[in-house]
């Protein structure tokens, strides 16, 4: 009754696209305009904390070693302090802008997880080369959160900030359990089931 | 006087509705990329071929979720979002 891994990546995907889209509106319409309604500045800070929600069964089910336990954890543990973060300087409980570290934070420690806990090398398979790629994303673009903390009114930096949720999005759509990639696939990553 | 304002309102006028065009365009536009995204790869819509599929695989198919993403977003942010940037740029 479980849902294929590659499944799961494409619902985390879902979400990634829509967080992109709620915070590329909020950069072009300016942070005014997006808090004129109380709902919705809580918005994506609250979607980043659900997701962090859900990475703990993702973590409980999808255990196939030590290492995608440690890294499934410390996702779910990231997600859940920058979301919750945000949601508590949006809501004014917290006044420091350097809470806002919370965010590159979790970009680091995603991209670290990601690059730990894939064993195979980058032609293995699609998953693999996915999870290396995804890995050195999330650590280049932990740099434009950083930015975001001192510059936090930068059109730049919002914008760019939301496109790598998009770029993110893409990548997980296209993982899949076994597939070639550039048509290179290890005879002992599988068969592919579809 | 008048010119003051004949030459400032076009400006104003252009820069608002540019805001509110990339707002109300950014939906669509995800609906019709996980459109021809399901158009070059069809065989990722299990609906196309739902005889003996799982729950799963009849539930996450990626162009459809693209498309859901793209019908959430334009319906419950965008829709309210343009309502305030009119109201604000009034």
């Amino acid at each position: 009754m479980e849902p294929h891994a590659e499944m799961v990546h494409w619902m985390f995907a879902t979400c990634l696209l829509l967080l992109g889209l709620f915070l590329l509106a909020e950069a072009v319409v300016g942070p005014e305009v997006w808090a004129r309604r109380a709902w919705r500045p809580y918005l994506w800070p609250g979607l980043a904390f659900t997701m962090g929600i859900f990475m703990w069964p993702v973590m409980a089910f999808y255990t196939n070693s030590a290492i995608h336990m440690y890294a499934h954890g410390s996702w779910a543990q990231v997600l859940m302090l920058a979301g919750g973060a945000e949601l508590g300087l949006v809501h004014g409980r917290l006044q420091s802008r350097w809470w806002r570290l919370t965010m590159p934070l979790a970009f680091a420690v995603t991209g670290i997880a990601f690059l730990v806990h894939e064993q195979n090398t980058w032609y293995f398979a699609r998953s693999a080369f996915l999870h290396h790629v995804l890995g050195w994303t999330f650590l280049g673009a932990a740099l434009i959160p950083l930015g975001l903390v001192f510059k936090p009114r930068a059109i730049a930096l919002q914008s760019s900030f939301a496109v790598t949720f998009f770029v993110l999005a893409a990548m997980l759509y296209c993982d899949r359990d076994i597939a070639p990639i550039f048509g290179h696939l290890s005879p002992l990553a599988g068969i592919p089931h579809r | 006087m008048s010119s003051t304002y004949v030459r400032s309102l076009p400006a104003a006028r252009t820069r608002r509705s540019r805001r509110a065009q990339v707002i109300s365009l950014l939906g669509p536009a995800t609906i019709a990329a996980g459109f021809l995204w399901a158009l070059l790869q069809p065989y990722r819509l299990t609906l196309l071929h739902p005889m003996h599929q799982g729950f799963w695989w009849l539930v996450t198919e990626p162009p459809l979720l693209v498309m859901v993403a793209g019908v959430i977003f334009a319906l419950v942010v965008a829709r309210p979002l343009l309502v305030d940037l009119a109201e604000t740029e009034q």
